[in-house]
Parts: C-alpha cells; structure tokens; sequence
C-alpha cells in the first residue's frame, strides 16, 4: 500500500492531539513546554506533507516549516528563561501553584 | 516500497515516543522520549523529501531546544517530584480523542488535489534558498523579521534568566 497525503496528515493529527493532551494534564511547566513542542512538530510534518504533494514545485510549505522552527526556537528559549524565574522565586514549577494573576 | 516500510516503522516509534513524553512520571525521562520523537520525525521529513528540513530538525530540535530543556529540568530540580497529572486528566484524554476524531474525519473527507504522478524527490537545499530570498514573490522581509525575533528572545532570554 503507497503513503500518501492522508497518512502523513493522520499522523500530524496523532500527535498534535497528544501534544494537547500533554497541555492539559501537565503540571510541571517543562512538561507543557515539551508537549508545545511535539505540537509544532506536528504542525511541521502537515506543512511538508502539504508541500510535497500538493506543490511539490513550489517548496512554500519547507519554507513556512522553517520559519516555524524559528519561531519554536525563540518560545523555547523564552519559556524556560521565564520557568527559570519563576523556580527562583517560588521554588516551584507547579503550574497550579503559580497563580499570581489569578482571580 | 522501502518508503513505506520507513513511513510506518517512523509513524509508531514517534507515536510511541511521543505517548511516553505525555504518559511518563519521571521528567528526565520525559525529556530523553522527546529527543527520539524529533529524530523519528527528522526521519519522516527525509521520507518526504525534505533533506534540508531533516539536518535542520537534528540541529536545532535535537542540539538546541534538548539541551535548553534537560538544562531547565536540571535547574528547577523537579526530577525527584517527578511530572503528575493534574485533576484534569480525564476531560483532557476526552478533549483529545475529540480533537484527533475531528481532524481525522476532515482529514479523511476533504478532497485534496495531489499531483499525479508524483516528481521525484530533488534535493532542496537550492530551491529553499531560492524561494527565500527571490524578490518577487520570495519572504525575504519575513525573514529579516524572524532574525530580529530571535536576537529579541536570546536578549530577553538573558535578562529573564540572569541573577539579579
């Protein structure tokens, strides 16, 4: 049986809903930010898929999947600076202990 | 047909990988689960064609964002209370399967126009260059964006993390 689009876009589709349950059920902060991540790469897999076999002459959906990686780069740096901030001055990274801004 | 064989042994060790990122207590272990979830899918990118995209996945996923995150779980010493779930477990598993249900189905009805027959996959390093920085058309203004983007959150990152 050849793969095709549809295989690669259900397998976008099962991991980015384990990357939302990750979001939901964790409590650790790092543990979020790992499930972000498995989410965007799953975002990546569809663009490249899409780029494959919808424009394969194009190459837009690699070049959108870059800027992604980009973008997941800076989140990734930023998130733990601001979990490392927090741990200082809280000494937890239980994301329900963090409830500053709430009301 | 090796493509196959590669897509469907890449699909379920990333899967897998992918779970035991959700599902483990411990967050070290967590973390090293995540690593063999980015190089499956640097694998998947090659059975794509992607060549480029995989040396870039190994790079930066794998040498870059592993390091800053087993860094952080070493910092914030939460590998001894491990990584529970909340009380939200159940919606979460529920709103999950929903989500993977909706996009199966939109993914499985809607008509795509693939290209038939398929080209054969060409190395793209020159192509994504090319429709990078071509001036008509080309996404050279995002990418100055992006660059600044970067410079902003290494600062930033500096200032949030620094000992004051």
């Amino acid at each position: 049986m050849a793969i095709g689009l549809e295989h690669y876009l259900i397998l976008s589709a099962i991991l980015f809903s384990i990357g939302v349950y990750g979001v939901l059920a964790k409590r650790n902060a790092v543990a979020i930010l790992m499930s972000i991540e498995i989410m965007l790469n799953a975002v990546n897999i569809a663009m490249v898929a899409f780029s494959r076999y919808i424009v394969p002459a194009l190459l837009t959906g690699q070049v959108f999947a870059i800027f992604i990686m980009t973008v997941a780069a800076a989140e990734a740096a930023v998130g733990l600076a601001i979990i490392i901030a927090i741990y200082r001055s809280r000494q937890t990274v239980d994301v329900e202990k963090i409830n500053l801004m709430k009301w | 047909m090796g493509v196959a064989i590669a897509f469907w042994v890449l699909a379920a060790v990333s899967v897998a990988s992918a779970l035991a990122v959700v599902i483990t207590r411990d967050i070290f272990r967590a973390a090293l689960f995540l690593v063999l979830c980015f190089l499956t899918i640097a694998g998947i990118y090659i059975t794509l064609g992607a060549d480029f995209l995989a040396a870039v996945q190994v790079l930066i996923y794998i040498g870059a964002i592993s390091v800053l995150i087993i860094f952080a779980i070493m910092l914030t010493r939460e590998a001894q209370r491990g990584s529970p779930s909340n009380r939200l477990r159940l919606p979460a598993l529920a709103i999950g399967v929903l989500l993977l249900a909706t996009l199966v189905f939109a993914v499985l009805v809607t008509p795509w126009n693939v290209v038939v027959p398929l080209p054969e996959a060409e190395p793209t390093t020159a192509g994504i260059a090319a429709r990078l920085f071509d001036l008509e058309g080309g996404f050279v203004l995002p990418f100055e964006i992006v660059s600044v983007l970067l410079l902003a959150a290494a600062i930033g990152a500096i200032v949030l993390a620094r000992d004051r």
